[in-house]
């Protein structure tokens, strides 16, 4: 009896070693608050669905430095006490590295402070302004500059020679951050803004709205919106004769609105990261390649058009996953620290350098000016 | 009234229980979701009072929830330095405006708030009151419609108004020092004092509403939810007492509203949203219509679950589901007080006198 | 300042939104003339009959698609009251309201799952969208007049079908007074499932040939059921012709808001309107306050 208890004891007490000696590093844990569900859902379903697949690729290539990357997807749906209890959740129990998203500024301002005070790596998917800015040590954004994207509307309505403008806003908090800055950087760039409307999200017709500033006599108009109802104003604005050009926000970077609306979409200016574009780059363009990789390998996995919404994540994961391997730790402070004096890093919403006073990254270079010709993206 | 004593007594020990249990086995994180159930469960009770006892149904009271944290939380953040005057010295002087730094290093004058949290539950209550009246009047569907339309205004408002933040909320809410030593804030550090306080008010709630219960205007509320006119005939003033409810509830609900954001530091549009109050009704469904005790336990049970992410991507569903199979299968609600009886049925099938 | 020009294309915008509205509301006393429920489930029916359209579409012509998704969401319409509602006994109001609401956030979730959360629609019956016919100093696009026409057609057929057929007496007869009818031999039961049957088809129709103006997509139910019920109330429940005339006050009155208001808030417009009616006079504009009295199911 005693003799087989002894051989027991040691052939577990081997695979004990054994075991342990295989055992592979520590998983780094990522957390992700994102609107997969809810009234953000066109933000939070590609940002989702872009995580899972950057982190199945990752953990088939043996993880970041071999250790296997584990992902906590928590949907939020755009709900801001979700996103705080989740961050709490994430920070505290799951005691992760980072957190990316989430997929909407409102959420974002709310757990800002959690997690400065929890000093864990924030990587938010949101747009507004007011989330670099103050410069918060933890948090950083991926999305473009809306000033940016304003200014480069500007631009090109000088070119235009257009001065009287008409703005229509969704009453979302990207569309109300644009028309901030539509209506900040108007005056120094000589454009007057002649009638504004916002509008509700779920708006289904808004004739009445783009009738009254075609009879204000604009001479061009722009949608601020990340929602379907940007498809319904340029269709509706076209329908009551409206011949004058029509400029759309970065929120219209997704094939399926332009399918959506038609032949009215054709001739639309906006501004929008090179990822709708990317097999009309020239090859010597260093955005190229890693776009056309993200395009095809999304469509292929999902059977959907990639959409930069879903580039805002991936630029997110990518920029925490080279910045832990540069750090080679992984411990917050240093990849903290990694991605902060990152330069040069090219990603789908451009190519982004950080810097202690800029947890954004991006310019105004970051956008390129495109068009819809024959129901296509096209450069403008 | 020993019996109530009893049981407050029993609920408070189960709370210390789950408090010192979590602290010692180092899971002291999920205090923080039963923070936030607690304070759910302040609006749900006051629900229950009202739908449950005195059966008026409210797809509404989110948005009384809504008007108590928007208003608490734009006093708290407004900046009036820019307005300069006697009125704002004066107050200033009197010590209802606080001074504190903002973020980008400037100096923010706002309301302090204590007498902030004061106004937005005196004007959730004024509200309840003014229209109260004719909505209560109304019946069945009518009445479900009209505290829908209520609740959808509300939403509407803090949605397209700029000076609440439109569709962003508002936040960097400051902490709520309710008494010299005791803030309601998010801060990891006071996270069990908020859990105390936090249960802390909704005993002290459920002291409240069990009281009303088992008084006079309790019988009269169970009497106007059997049958109205017959109470009516019978002398009670249905109406009044129709309205003091509402108006309970709605002071429950503001509450709730204005320490829940100042304990998350924010609040958003999507707190009055039709969901939530479709939310706080199926809590009071499945809790047992009038039943305070089963109300509160679901709740604790239900917004702890939803609050983790549980239900992940199905969170709408699970509550849509329970409304529906409450009122098909249990319309009385889950925990309600013939279950005890059905099931000493069930288990001692013949023995027992019967009961008339 | 208005001129005409300018007033008209507000009319149309509000013609357009109005009929819409009208089309739920006829979904919603249909049902309630048959049992006294309002259904809140009612804008879900829109929604499927426009996605299961777009769905069918791809493999199906445009006409067979459309009456494909009208018959499915007709047999939905059917499974639902027989699974949920068919054998309550005597529910009460209270109930019966917070089934509904239910079935609505399940058949949401349900279609969120299904079909994720992209928008769909079908292409537009004649022409695109960029082509609008002009009549003086107004656009009107086609789709519009096939929307009002449609519509204008199926409330004729409807009060037709009611008038002079016999299933349609037999309804009739059913929602005036359930037992007598019983003693006549009609089966209140099976009249019940054909209401619904009779909603959810017409609110899929509905769906369908608005989805190339506003789209679809799986939360396009809810605002659609305030609103028509909103309307509903406005002409007075049970009163289906009193509804397609509310319906396009509604759709007027909140485009015309636009030159006051701030578009932001003109949602604000029809849930007043609901509460000042509720408030004022719940029976309606139209309606009776004998009909106004809370029905029995």
């Amino acid at each position: 009896m005693r003799g087989r208890n002894g051989i027991i004891v040691a052939i577990v007490a081997l695979a004990l070693m054994v075991g342990a000696s295989v055992q592979a590093a520590e998983p780094i844990r990522i957390g992700a608050i994102l609107a997969v569900t809810g009234p953000a859902s066109f933000l939070g379903g590609p940002e989702s669905k872009t995580l899972t697949m950057l982190t199945e690729e990752v953990n088939a290539k043996g993880g970041i430095n071999g250790h296997k990357v584990e992902l906590y997807i928590m949907d939020s749906g755009a709900n801001p006490e979700k996103a705080v209890s989740f961050a709490k959740q994430l920070i505290e129990e799951k005691k992760v590295l980072a957190i990316l998203g989430p997929s909407t500024s409102g959420e974002t301002m709310k757990i800002k402070g959690i997690a400065e005070e929890g000093k864990t790596i924030l990587l938010s998917c949101a747009a507004a302004e007011v989330i670099v800015n103050p410069v918060a040590k933890w948090v950083f954004k991926t999305p473009q500059k809306d000033s940016d994207a304003v200014q480069a509307i500007f631009n090109q309505m000088k070119r235009m020679k257009i001065s009287k403008i008409g703005v229509l806003s969704g009453n979302t908090g990207f569309g109300k951050a644009g028309k901030g800055q539509i209506e900040k950087l108007a005056p120094e760039n000589g454009i007057t803004i002649l009638a504004s409307e916002v509008y509700d999200k779920t708006a289904t017709d808004l004739t009445a709205e783009v009738t009254k500033l075609k009879a204000d006599n604009v001479q061009a108009l722009v949608n601020w919106s990340i929602v379907p109802a940007q498809s319904i104003v340029i269709k509706n604005a076209r329908q009551i004769g409206f011949v004058g050009p029509i400029f759309q926000s970065h929120g219209f970077g997704n094939i399926k609105y332009v399918e959506a609306a038609g032949p009215a979409a054709e001739g639309v200016i906006f501004p929008a990261g090179r990822l709708l574009v990317a097999d009309q780059l020239s090859d010597s363009n260093p955005q190229k390649p890693v776009l056309l990789k993200y395009k095809n390998d999304y469509e292929k996995m999902y059977k959907e058009e990639a959409s930069t919404f879903g580039g805002h994540a991936y630029d997110a994961f990518m920029i925490l996953a080279t910045a832990i391997e540069k750090s080679g730790s992984t411990d917050k402070e240093k990849v903290r620290d990694a991605i902060e004096n990152m330069r040069g890093f090219v990603g789908t919403g451009g190519i982004f350098d950080f810097s202690a006073q800029d947890h954004n990254g991006l310019d105004i270079d970051a956008f390129e000016l495109l068009t819809v010709k024959n129901g296509k993206f096209a450069i403008y | 009234m020993k019996k109530q004593g009893l049981q407050i007594a029993g609920f408070a020990a189960v709370v210390v229980a789950i408090q010192m249990t979590a602290s010692l086995t180092g899971n002291v994180y999920h205090l923080t979701q039963l923070t936030m159930s607690a304070y759910y469960s302040l609006v749900v009770l006051g629900l229950c009072i009202l739908t449950g006892y005195a059966g008026q149904i409210s797809i509404g009271h989110a948005g009384f929830f809504a008007i108590g944290g928007y208003l608490s939380a734009l006093l708290t953040t407004h900046n009036l330095s820019a307005h300069g005057g006697p009125i704002v010295s004066g107050l200033a002087a009197m010590g209802i405006l606080t001074r504190r730094p903002d973020l980008y290093g400037g100096e923010l004058l706002t309301v302090h708030p204590w007498p902030a949290c004061i106004f937005a539950v005196l004007t959730a209550v004024a509200i309840a009151f003014a229209i109260g009246g004719p909505v209560l009047r109304l019946k069945g569907h009518y009445l479900a419609m009209a505290t829908l339309g209520f609740g959808i205004i509300v939403y509407r408002i803090v949605l397209g108004t700029e000076l609440v933040g439109a569709a962003d909320g508002i936040y960097d809410v400051p902490a709520f020092p309710l008494l010299p030593g005791i803030a309601v804030s998010g801060k990891s550090s006071l996270r069990v004092t908020n859990y105390y306080v936090a249960w802390g008010f909704v005993i002290l709630g459920m002291v409240l509403l069990l009281n009303l219960v088992r008084s006079r205007v309790g019988r009269a509320l169970a009497s106007i939810h059997g049958a109205e006119d017959a109470a009516e005939a019978m002398g009670i003033p249905t109406a009044r007492y129709k309205l003091k409810i509402f108006v309970v509830s709605a002071a429950f609900a503001a509450v709730a509203g204005v320490l829940l954001t100042h304990y998350n530091g924010g609040i958003g549009p999507s707190e009055s949203s039709v969901m939530k109050s479709v939310r706080y009704l199926a809590i009071v469904a499945i809790g047992g219509m009038a039943n305070l005790w089963g109300t509160l336990l679901m709740s604790l049970l239900l917004n702890y679950l939803s609050l983790r992410g549980y239900f992940g991507t199905f969170d709408d569903a699970v509550f849509g589901g329970i409304l529906i199979l409450i009122m098909l299968f249990a319309p009385d609600g889950l925990l309600r007080r013939q279950l005890f009886e059905e099931l000493k049925g069930a288990v001692f099938p013949s023995g027992g006198e019967k009961e008339t | 300042m208005m001129n005409l020009d300018l007033f008209l294309q507000y009319m149309v915008a509000g013609v357009t939104y109005g009929t819409i509205y009208g089309i739920v509301a006829v979904g919603f006393n249909i049902i309630y003339n048959a049992t006294g429920i309002i259904n809140f489930a009612q804008g879900e029916f829109v929604m499927l009959g426009g996605m299961t359209a777009v769905t069918l579409g791809r493999f199906l012509p445009l006409p067979a698609a459309i009456l494909g998704a009208v018959l499915v969401t007709m047999v939905v319409g059917a499974l639902l009251e027989i699974l949920f509602i068919r054998w309550l006994h005597r529910p009460s109001v209270l109930r019966m309201i917070v089934i509904t609401i239910g079935l609505s956030i399940l058949i949401r979730e349900a279609a969120l799952h299904i079909w994720g959360e992209g928008v769909r629609a079908l292409p537009y019956f004649t022409g695109t969208s960029v082509t609008s016919i002009r009549l003086g100093g107004v656009y009107v696009s086609p789709q519009v007049l096939w929307v009002v026409g449609i519509s204008a057609v199926v409330v004729a057929i409807l009060g037709g079908f009611f008038r002079y057929t016999l299933l349609g007496m037999q309804m009739r007869a059913c929602s005036a007074n359930r037992d007598a009818a019983r003693l006549c031999g009609i089966s209140a039961k099976n009249m019940v499932t054909f209401s619904f049957m009779l909603s959810a088809g017409i609110g899929a129709l509905g769906g369908c040939i608005v989805s190339p103006i506003t789209y679809v997509q799986y939360d396009s139910g809810v605002p659609l059921a305030i609103k028509g019920f909103t309307v509903a109330i406005l002409g007075g429940l049970g009163n289906s012709l009193a509804s397609a005339a509310a319906g396009m006050l509604l759709g007027i009155l909140e485009s015309l808001s636009i030159s006051v208001l701030p578009a932001a808030y003109k949602d604000v417009i029809s849930v007043a309107i609901l509460l000042v009616i509720l408030f004022v006079r719940p029976s309606g504009l139209f309606g009776s306050a004998e009909a106004a009295r809370l029905k029995e199911f």
